[in-house]
């Protein structure tokens, strides 16, 4: 049996059984797992994590499930000094949390094991989700493994690349027609109607806390410690307010000792709603409508904005969002510096620590983590424009040592 | 008789027009306020609507072409 016990209301603090739902009945505020913490602080210890599997199911104490996880490997990816990047932005203990490297190559293989695995238990047979890319990758992905059926819905103009790395799993993909609010109506219907496990809609209380688990994992990986500064890539906000709940857990719980990590919300110019709203210093978040390379984080009016925003505030962290430019020039100094390839979020990522680096908001001294939330193989068209051409030859050496001395008298006049 | 839980989210202009009001009286739709937050420029409410599937989308597109963004209750469900 898990920790978990209940379901309670952000809004009106009402208590709901572990259930698939997701809205309060009364308020139709957004649902929360609760946790019985004087039993996990009884039976958990560092120790017992410490020798679990190498995966998001060594921290599964503190996860919603009861049943057999539904495992591709999501989790307990590598967290890595960065000593390179760290001295192009003049700070002396910077770290890449390196989330490409999960099976689907995004973060998001953390909530949909987690989403699965309860999908599963509750008898569902269907496991469905609307999206962009990287969670429906991520769906299609486990139900193989589950054994579920997948049903994924996505915008009928989507790039062929992000069709791809969903349909080889053999999902039934929906394209639908229309504009993302119409994707959106659709499905929440849908949701409605059909006895489906929507990851993102009737399983969103599940689903959001394997979040929790990049929180646990750079905690851990640090010895223990909370790092002094987390920049994290925001659409939803789902994901930036649960690394901070898992670190905050850890702290209840006795294994870490507790410091109020500064939480820095990252997002794209061209979608930008929660760090448009800090600028203000407002909680009332103003709905956009997208228009960024950044297509995962392109969420006009998020779910979870108003409590990323508290996060923000009460840690003292800061909202920064960035240009289209900046995105794909941060894209090009992580790969350049660290030998990481990240997808659009990722270059929010870096181009939002460089400027509060640059502006001086982080101090040298600062342990801070960067979380790198997707791989850049997907989103290869943001890029490849910005990139040198190979440098063509004939198959001779002359051809060879000319080319190479043109280049060098190329790099050493644009250099001057 | 359908039921369909929505947000309002009301641009400055709105806010002091009594739209909700008038989606319950020119069309077939019972409108029931869950909870709110509006200030003097801005605000959002969120509420159910109960009647015919087809009155509620016919409200929908109306208070839509007041100006007033319409999103179902989870917020974006569209996901990257
Ligand atoms: C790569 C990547 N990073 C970050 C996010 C942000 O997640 P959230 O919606 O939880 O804020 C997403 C997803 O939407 C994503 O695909
Ligand atoms: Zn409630």
């Amino acid at each position: 049996m898990s920790f978990a016990n209940t379901l309670r209301c952000r809004e009106c603090g009402r208590h709901y059984p572990l259930e698939p739902m997701y809205v309060c009945e009364f308020c139709f505020g957004p649902l929360e797992v609760m946790y019985d913490y004087e039993g996990l602080r009884k039976h958990l210890s560092r120790r017992r994590i410490e020798t679990g599997p190498l995966t998001i199911w060594r921290y599964r104490d503190l996860l919603p499930v009861d049943g057999e996880p539904v495992d591709i490997g999501a989790g307990f990816t590598p967290l890595l000094p960065a000593p390179r990047l760290g001295k192009a932005l003049g700070l002396k203990r910077l770290y890449i949390k390196n989330d490409c490297v999960n099976p689907t190559w995004s973060f998001k293989d953390r909530v949909v094991s987690v989403a699965a695995t309860k999908a599963r238990e509750f008898s569902f047979r269907t496991l469905a989700c609307a999206s962009t890319g990287n969670l429906a990758n991520s769906v299609a992905a486990h139900a193989a493994r589950a054994g579920l059926e997948a049903l994924v819905f996505i915008p009928a103009d989507l790039e062929q690349g992000k069709i791809v790395g969903s349909a080889i799993y053999g999902p039934t993909l929906v394209a639908v027609q229309g504009s993302y609010d119409d994707v959106n109506r659709l499905c929440s219907e849908l949701a409605e109607r059909y006895p489906w496990a929507f990851v993102n809609i009737n399983i969103r209380p599940y689903y959001a806390e394997g979040s929790k688990t990049l929180g646990y994992e750079v905690c851990e990986q640090l010895g223990w410690r909370i790092p002094d500064h987390c920049i994290v890539p925001v659409a939803s906000g789902s994901l930036f307010t649960k690394i901070y709940k898992g670190m905050k857990e850890l702290a209840w719980l006795g294994l870490v000792e507790w410091r109020r990590p500064r939480m820095s919300a990252a997002q794209a110019l061209g979608c930008s709603p929660v760090v448009e709203a800090w600028e203000r210093r407002s909680y009332d978040i103003r709905p956009q409508r997208p228009n960024t390379i950044a297509k995962s984080l392109a969420i006009g009016n998020p779910a979870d904005g108003y409590y990323a925003l508290r996060v923000i505030n009460e840690t003292g962290g800061y909202g920064v969002a960035v240009t289209d430019e900046e995105i794909i020039e941060g894209i090009k100094l992580l790969a350049e510096t660290e030998g990481i390839f990240s997808e659009t979020a990722g270059g929010v990522v870096v181009a939002s620590l460089k400027r509060l680096a640059t502006q001086g908001l982080i101090s040298r001294e600062e342990t801070v983590v960067a979380f790198i939330t997707g791989a850049g193989l997907k989103t290869q068209e943001a890029v490849v424009e910005a990139l040198a051409a190979p440098v063509l030859i004939e198959p001779t050496i002359a051809s060879f040592e000319e080319a190479m001395a043109q280049r060098q008298k190329a790099l050493s006049t644009s250099r001057r | 008789m359908a039921k369909q839980r929505v947000k309002f989210t009301f641009p400055p202009h709105l806010v002091q027009e009594p739209i909700i009001w008038r989606l319950g009286k020119n069309f077939n739709v019972v409108t029931n306020i869950r909870r709110a937050d509006v200030t003097e420029d801005r605000g959002w409410v969120i509420l159910e609507l109960e009647g015919d599937l087809e009155e509620i989308e016919k409200g929908v597109r109306w208070v839509e072409e007041q100006g007033v963004r319409v999103d179902p209750v989870p917020g974006d469900i569209l996901e990257g």
